[in-house]
């Protein structure tokens, strides 16, 4: 992967002056590349990520596995974009495996979650069978843990 | 303890111990120890953890028992892994059985490869600034340590001519360290080459520190064992400390002729025994994906290294840019401290921890050591705090 891009994925707040002298390379041209990547629709957006648990948050959030029979033309794309456009799908992957269609949903409440699915997305003309598993605690997100383990100190000046 | 009264204790130490100073770096250590808040660049460590399926290794190998002794060489499983990777890695093919002795760090290591091949008084060259423990250990081995002195302009490699000029004929062992700690300086292939010429037309004996040989920048390491005729007369010292983020297993290997491996084995069979089981152990894992673990961290330290040139650029400090381990050594001299007094302002101003180039050897002197292996927001900080430091000296 580019090297700029990487370094955002870290960190995406971090400042383009930083990311210039990290990169060996003047702030400008890191500011023209960046542009030029959100142009292009290769990076899609900024988000912070929380850990909602601490926040006490308590929107649900769910697992929703969505089995499909394809369409003859399009196969499962044209139903999984439908379902994408729904606000409460956070997330939307084509999957292997006994599923087809992996959607993570969120709502306020697991009866909101619980309707959405029944009213919304199992009456989505292809869909045949939606299983739901609920999410009670998320320890790790975006490869970021959601507590930081009490860290080992190291010595202030070694060899 | 009761003692003649006209002998105090210290007069019982053994003389050629007694002559031969503590680090530098400790007495340093016990100042910054007593402060609060400090951001240190003085750290001679990754600061990464080792990576978790090493640890787990660990953790698995004590569940099912492994804390007994092993063979004084080491667990033979992981000398076959050494002699894999140093194979892939560094070119050369070394025996399992018989030509790897596997030890507590290259620390162990080097000493028993000082100690196995030093007579009293023969002459050993290494060269400076250097890592802090060479000079001591040929002094505890009655041997005499004769410096080399690698300057900036030459960006602190070593070259043929520089050896030449502090080589005698009482000279029968060279330690070299590249990629070097403090400068983080590397070798090219020519220094490399004219070396390893050197050596064989002195007859003699290497031993090559190449802890950092996987922690290079832009260009690959090249290792003084590529050389022919260097087999044979050289031991070559690594370890999991450094590119592993292993410090603490405290594991290290010497590779080189049967017979002076034998030696080096003796020492260690009746000084150590063996390096610590656990440790070995998770080496053996360690060497099972050595690529990956390794890349992720030297991308990371490469990051750093820009990003700390790039502001040592902005302050005007002079540097070489380094091409491996992890240090800078810039050059300090300009502001008028001597670098000792520079790094205690430092630290007791704006609370920042660098080492003086002077715990390396007095041709140090001028220059200090910044750490890279310290996390990216810290270096940050401590960029910005130094810069700020500066100016006020330069007022
Ligand atoms: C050049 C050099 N050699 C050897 C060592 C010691 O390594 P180990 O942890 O394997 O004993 C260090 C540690 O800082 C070092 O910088």
């Amino acid at each position: 992967m580019n090297e700029l891009l990487r370094l955002l994925m870290i960190n995406a707040r971090e400042s383009v002056e930083n990311l210039a002298k990290m990169l060996d390379r003047t702030p400008d041209e890191v500011r023209a590349e960046i542009a030029d990547l959100e142009k292009r629709g290769i990076i899609r957006g900024y988000q912070a990520i929380l850990n909602e648990d601490a926040l006490g948050n308590d929107r649900v959030m769910a697992i929703i596995e969505v089995k499909v029979t394809p369409e003859r033309e399009g196969g499962f794309n044209h139903v999984a974009m439908r379902a994408s456009r729904f606000p409460e799908v956070v997330s939307a992957h084509l999957v292997s495996g006994q599923a087809d269609l992996l959607l993570f949903v969120e709502g306020r409440t697991l009866k909101e979650v619980a309707t959405f699915v029944s009213e919304k997305l199992a009456p989505l003309p292809g869909v045949t069978a939606t299983t739901t598993s609920f999410l009670l605690k998320t320890y790790k997100k975006h490869g970021v843990l959601m507590e930081t383990p009490d860290e080992y100190e190291r010595i202030q000046v070694s060899p | 303890m009761s003692m003649n009264a006209s002998r105090s204790a210290l007069d019982c130490v053994a003389h050629h111990v007694r002559n031969v100073p503590r680090s530098g770096i400790r007495d340093f250590f016990d100042i910054v120890s007593t402060m609060r808040d400090v951001i240190s660049l003085g750290v001679g460590e990754p600061d990464f953890d080792t990576p978790w399926h090493v640890r787990e290794a660990a953790v698995f190998a004590l569940e099912r028992g492994a804390t007994h002794y092993t063979s004084n060489l080491g667990l033979l499983k992981l000398r076959q892994a050494i002699a894999r990777y140093v194979k892939s890695f560094f070119g050369v093919e070394y025996d399992p059985e018989s030509e790897i002795l596997v030890t507590v760090g290259v620390s162990e290591a080097m000493d028993l490869a000082v100690r196995a091949l030093v007579n009293p008084g023969d002459e050993v060259l290494y060269h400076e600034p250097c890592y802090v423990s060479y000079r001591p250990l040929v002094t505890f081995a009655h041997g005499t340590p004769v410096a080399v002195e690698t300057r900036m302009e030459e960006g602190f490699r070593l070259t043929r001519s520089m050896l030449e000029q502090r080589a005698s004929h009482r000279t029968r062992l060279l330690i070299l360290n590249f990629p070097n700690n403090p400068t983080g300086a590397a070798l090219r292939e020519q220094e490399v080459r004219e070396i390893a010429a050197f050596a064989i037309d002195r007859d003699l004996l290497v031993l090559s520190d190449e802890i950092y040989s996987e922690l290079t920048y832009g260009r690959r390491h090249i290792s003084l064992l590529s050389q022919p005729g260097m087999r044979e007369r050289t031991i070559l010292l690594h370890g999991f400390s450094k590119a592993f983020a292993m410090t603490g297993f405290r594991l290290g290997y010497a590779c080189g002729p049967a017979e002076l491996i034998e030696a080096m084995m003796k020492i260690h069979q009746y000084t150590m025994l063996c390096a610590p089981v656990l440790s070995q152990e998770a080496a053996i894992e360690a060497l099972k994906q050595p690529d990956r673990d390794v890349a992720e961290m030297r991308e990371e330290y490469d990051r750093r290294r820009r990003f700390i040139a790039a502001s040592f650029r902005e302050m005007d400090l002079p540097f070489v840019m380094p091409e491996g381990a992890f240090y800078a050594f810039p050059c300090v001299a300009g502001l008028g401290l001597p670098s000792k007094e520079f790094v205690l302002r430092l630290l007791k101003e704006e609370k920042v921890a660098a080492v003086h180039g002077t715990a390396f050897g007095a041709c140090g002197e001028g220059h200090i050591r910044c750490s890279y292996a310290t996390a990216m927001e810290d270096i940050k900080e401590a960029m910005a705090r130094m810069a700020r430091f500066i100016e006020r000296l330069q007022k």
